[in-house]
């Protein structure tokens, strides 16, 4: 980090000099007559400042990213390249400035190259994603049997090694929790946006739409300390208990039941979107012959906006499975196929969390699972996505 | 001819009846979401408010030289070699003190009554005493907290029963508290110090405070800020106004909306593979946790930026390019101020979305215990690079200690966390208002 | 006018009324949209509303089958009888209203549905068939008599939505006659319709005369001409003329019913 303290300094102070220096010179060249410039004398301290910072500030980037490979040669080589590349643009910069030069178009140019660098961070953040993860993952799978890793039902790390690292209970936590959200959230999500969007008054309106959007506002810690405070022991003390289910306050119905709420709001909003695309015409016709608002709903709106509601529930399902701290803090720890859903349950998130957190060593399998983990968890999430996306774009053509 | 249209046949009442029913499950469903926001909000104001009172003793303290500075000379150097352990008893002494005062008789052990005292109060003592050495020697005043247990007591946490069994205090110590709250000794009054102080170690809930967590999430934030609004802006604009239509730009599309959907712990796991194991950035640090917390931003705000540039009509563009003026100068003269208040509310929710993200932050270490408000720059770790907390990632931490205190404070940063995201939607929508405008 | 339009009543009254609307208004809000209206529609006959945009010719139409229910902002007084009992009674259930007076819209609506459960939907939520023979019976009537069942009877389970124009429009007018409806209003049914779809729409309506009270909304003065026996003229939401077709055409009593007609208002 010291290291570049000077060159940076030097950049700041080449680029100031450079603005002023560009906005003089162009002025001389002109012989004071701003009026036989082509492009005017800002221009040309623009162009002067962006040749000036933007090589040395790349050379920095890139060498931030190689640093391990740079370390060895020593910095102060790297120090000089980039003072170097500093003085070359200012000085080519400065010394291009002439009548009859295009500043305008060269400063242009410099920006698009910054605006298309900014659009390709989207893109290098998803490889990123994927070759660390791939990367770590390959090294899993060098010390551990990938066979065990997506068919073995049993989860047991031992930080000694030896450790069964079977995915198959996690997945099994994962899914059970989500489908408890879903069957939460799917239905009232659905009737809510049914019911704000065909029947409720404007000012009934007014008022439960901010409150169920505060919902998607609330960060999900705040979730998660709401299943671990108040909807576990009340669950515990209220349904486990007295049913003999189990004395767990973490468990599959907690962390579902809480997710549930979470994902209200995400199905509503979406379904409303969805069903506020279908024409009024379709209404008008149901209408027209006699059918009640109901059954114009269940009927026409409904099997119209269907492939819509299916691309949004898929969606809120790849969230109730990349949901972490409500499942952190809510489902449990202990890796287990059961089917009573007030047992402690745990999911692939949660894991990934406990293997990351831990004080085990980085190369071990017990650490380097999280990333498998993790790269099953993307895959997964993404499947959802890019098919869900799929259905709602073509559902959204129908009716343009 | 058909019935008369006015009495109504038996199937248009049972049609009327399923009419009536399905408008009921709309409304329950309305009414179970509500039900749900207001149970939600009850649970955490009514476990969190109390955090932001806190229960203090005040305490005539004799500061004897012998034990505090027997030299004399009151040489910091030589004084700060008398730790907290050496504090404690001048306390219990104060408080015991007090109690024959006030006539308040027990038979509580020495190890009890400290007990009541809690365990950060003979550092507050002591730093107060190091801070000026010519306090020694006389009897000062201090307001100093009592112990979690004496404060949940007041809070209602404790009662006599809890208290009975429990290690930590006793129904005897509940009563002389009583006694010393009546007297007006013992007061439970508004915490400042909750938002100033740093984090507490497992014992002391009553000390514990989220001003680490805030200025880290801070931090985060101003990185976040610098860094996705302009290559989010950029990059919309580039996407927007000049991007060919070509299958390069078609990845970039469908890869922004599905970058939008991954699950944020992932973001946690490539910040830890790339900054903290590749590029060996410091652990724990706003920094990584700003850059996280970028990539997780972006794709927030490219969505919001391109709806606000393209809801600027092309006539616009037409007219600033009918002059003469540059592709590039039609964007930046004209169409950008023109999206600005739109951009500006899509930046303002996607910080409020980041501020309350957990799980990647807690990938990259920032669950560790820190006590020291970390530095915006230093030589040794660069900007941003010192070790940090976040006050989403500090909630976690206080649900995973032992002492009930401590969903309290939780509670309470949560309470804190949700006003800052009030506050922050509130000028989103205010921003939104205010300029919007219709074309 | 006033005594025109009792000449008129006198008239129709050697018909059977179907529909007689009396001193009816219609406010949208704090815009009044139809002005006193008193007319009479005959069974078995096609009446027609003309008259310029925004006119009121359309709002009136959907008075009739209390379609303007669904606006929150509209108001409706005065009375509107169908077979002499008022449709704006509170005990009338708009539901069994709009089963006996149905409606074809300006755009072909089909819903995403097969052909013939756009046909079937009505009979079905009416519970007017007993059994599935009994519907595909009421099916195959209805498309027959919006003349598409040969170009439709081999492929029912296709999409209603897949059609031409000019299919879809007749199949929603199958849709409207599956209910077995008394009346049946039609909003500017060709609109959005070619030449040839058009003319196979209008022959239709010429045939439903023969089992239904038919009111037509046309901005097409032709098409009034062609296909309605009664034609009224609305003019800012007033009921200008109601007369027989002939003689609205040729012989309008009323100054702006004739500058309509020659085309220099509209």
């Amino acid at each position: 980090m010291q290291s570049l303290t000077i060159p940076l300094l030097v950049i700041l102070g080449l680029t100031i000099t450079g603005y002023f220096l560009a906005k003089t010179r162009a002025l001389q060249v002109a012989g004071g007559d701003i009026r036989k410039l082509v492009s005017l004398p800002k221009q040309h301290a623009l162009n002067t400042v962006l040749a000036t910072a933007i090589p040395p500030l790349a050379a920095i980037v890139l060498f931030s990213l190689y640093r391990r490979l740079a370390e060895a040669e020593g910095s102060w080589l790297f120090t000089l390249v980039v003072i170097a590349l500093a003085v070359t643009g200012f000085a080519l910069s400065l010394i291009g400035i002439k009548q009859e030069s295009r500043a305008r178009t060269f400063a242009e140019r410099w920006i698009m190259g910054l605006l298309i660098f900014a659009s390709t961070i989207a893109i290098m953040t998803t490889v990123g994603i994927v070759f660390s993860m791939l990367f770590e993952t390959f090294n899993f799978f060098e010390q551990y049997d990938w066979r065990d890793f997506f068919f073995s039902a049993n989860w047991s790390p031992n930080f000694r090694g030896n450790s069964d690292l079977g995915i198959l209970p996690l997945l099994w936590g994962t899914l059970y929790i989500s489908f408890i959200a879903l069957l939460f959230a799917v239905p009232i999500g659905l009737f809510a946006a049914i019911y704000l969007s065909e029947y409720a008054s404007s000012r009934m309106r007014s008022v439960a739409k901010p409150a169920i959007e505060i919902l998607a506002g609330i960060p999900t810690i705040v979730y998660g300390l709401f299943a671990l405070v108040t909807v576990g022991p009340f669950l515990r003390d209220y349904f486990a208990s007295p049913m003999g289910l189990g004395q767990s306050a973490s468990s599959v119905m907690t962390a579902g039941l809480v997710m549930g709420v979470m994902l209200i709001p995400f199905v509503s909003s979406l379904s409303d979107d969805i069903i506020n695309a279908v024409p009024q015409a379709m209404r008008d016709g149901s209408f027209g012959l006699g059918a009640t608002k109901s059954e114009t709903i269940r009927q026409v709106v409904i099997p119209a906006a269907l492939p819509g509601i299916v691309g949004a529930v898929l969606l809120a399902a790849s969230r109730a499975i990349g949901e972490t701290m409500i499942v952190v803090l809510g489902a449990g720890a202990a890796a287990r196929l059961s089917l009573n859903p007030f047992e402690a349950m745990t999911t692939v998130t949660v894991k990934i969390v406990s293997q990351l957190t831990g004080d085990t060593d980085f190369a071990s399998p017990e650490t380097l699972v999280a990333f498998a983990l993790g790269l099953t968890l993307f895959v997964i999430t993404l499947g959802l996505n890019v098919f869900a996306l799929f259905i709602v774009r073509k559902y959204r053509e129908q009716y343009e | 001819m058909t019935t008369s249209l006015l009495t109504t046949d038996a199937r248009t009442k049972k049609r009327n009846a399923a009419e009536a029913r399905f408008k009921a499950y709309g409304l329950g469903a309305i009414i179970v979401a509500m039900l749900a926001l207001v149970i939600l909000l009850t649970s955490v104001l009514g476990n969190g408010l109390s955090s932001f009172q806190q229960t203090f003793i005040s305490l005539n303290v004799e500061l004897p030289e012998d034990k505090l500075d027997k030299s004399g000379v009151r040489d910091i150097s030589v004084m700060s070699k008398v730790t907290t352990i050496g504090y404690a008893p001048i306390l219990r002494n104060a408080l015991l003190a007090t109690l024959e005062e006030q006539g308040i008789e027990t038979d509580l052990s020495n190890k009890e009554i400290s007990n009541m005292i809690s365990k950060e109060a003979a550092a507050t003592v002591r730093n107060r005493v190091l801070g000026s050495p010519d306090l020694v020697g006389q009897t000062v005043q201090f307001d100093v907290l009592a112990s979690g247990r004496i404060d949940g007591f007041f809070k209602g946490r404790v009662t006599m029963e809890s208290a009975a069994l429990d290690g930590n205090t006793s129904p005897e110590a509940l009563e002389i508290a009583q006694a010393l709250a009546d007297a007006g000794i013992m007061q439970t009054k508004f915490n400042w110090n909750f938002f100033v102080w740093p984090d507490a170690s497992d014992q002391r809930p009553e000390a514990a405070g989220i001003g680490v967590a805030i200025l880290g999430s801070l931090y985060m934030m101003l990185i976040v800020l610098c860094l996705a609004l302009p290559i989010g802006v950029a990059s919309s604009i580039y996407l927007e106004e000049f991007a060919p239509k070509n299958r390069w730009t078609d990845v970039i599309e469908v890869n922004i909306s599905n970058l939008a959907a991954v699950p944020s712990i992932v973001f946690g796991i490539l910040g830890l593979a790339i900054f903290i194991n590749f590029m060996e950035f410091n652990q724990s640090s706003p920094l990584v946790g700003g850059l996280v917390l970028t990539l997780m931003t972006l794709p927030t705000i490219i969505i919001s930026t391109r709806a606000a540039l393209k809801s600027v009509p092309p006539s616009i563009r037409d007219a600033a390019l009918g002059v003469g003026a540059s592709k590039m100068q039609s964007v930046f003269h004209h169409v950008l101020p023109l999206a600005a208040p739109g951009i500006l509310t899509g930046t303002i929710i996607g910080l409020a979305q980041a501020l309350g993200e957990t799980a990647p932050l807690l990938l990259i270490g920032m669950v560790a215990f820190v006590r020291e408000y970390p530095a915006a720059f230093t030589p040794e770790s660069g900007l941003f690079g010192e070790a940090s907390t976040a006050l989403p990632v500090q909630v976690y931490n206080w649900t995973q200690r032992a002492d009930p205190g401590f969903v309290e404070r939780a509670s309470g940063a949560i309470i804190t966390l949700l006003v800052f995201l009030l506050i922050m939607n509130a000028v989103a929508i205010y921003l939104r208002r205010r300029f919007e405008r219709r074309w | 006018m006033e005594d025109m339009i009792q000449m008129d009543r006198t008239m129709s009254t050697q018909q059977d009324i179907k529909i007689e609307a009396k001193n009816v208004q219609v406010y949208y809000g704090d815009n009044h949209a139809i002005k006193d209206v008193d007319v009479q529609i005959a069974d078995k006959t096609v009446t027609a509303f003309i008259g310029p945009s925004g006119c009121g010719k359309s709002t009136f139409l959907r008075c009739i089958n209390r379609m303007n229910d669904t606006i929150d902002v509209c108001r409706v007084t005065g009375d509107i009888l169908l077979d002499g009992e008022d449709i704006y009674d509170p005990k009338v259930d708009p539901v069994q209203l709009r089963a006996k007076v149905g409606m074809v819209f300006q755009k072909p609506n089909p819903f995403p549905k097969s052909i013939y459960d756009n046909v079937a939907y009505g009979p079905k939520i009416h519970g007017l068939a007993r059994d599935k023979t009994d519907l595909d019976e009421i099916v195959e009537k209805s498309l027959r008599k919006a003349a598409l069942w040969n170009e439709v009877k081999d492929r029912l389970n296709a999409p209603g939505t897949g059609m031409s124009g000019g299919q879809q429009q007749r199949l929603c007018i199958a849709r409207a006659i599956a209910t077995a409806p008394e009346v049946l209003l039609m909003d500017e049914p060709c609109s959005a319709l070619d030449p040839i779809a058009t003319a196979q729409v209008e022959e239709l309506i010429d045939e439903l005369r023969q089992s239904f009270s038919v009111v037509i909304v046309t901005h097409s003065m032709q098409q009034a001409a062609r296909v309605s026996q009664k034609t009224a003229f609305f003019h800012l939401g007033n009921l200008v003329e109601f007369d027989d077709t002939d003689k609205i055409f040729t012989n309008p009593q009323d100054p702006r019913t004739e500058s309509y007609i020659s085309g220099r208002i509209g």
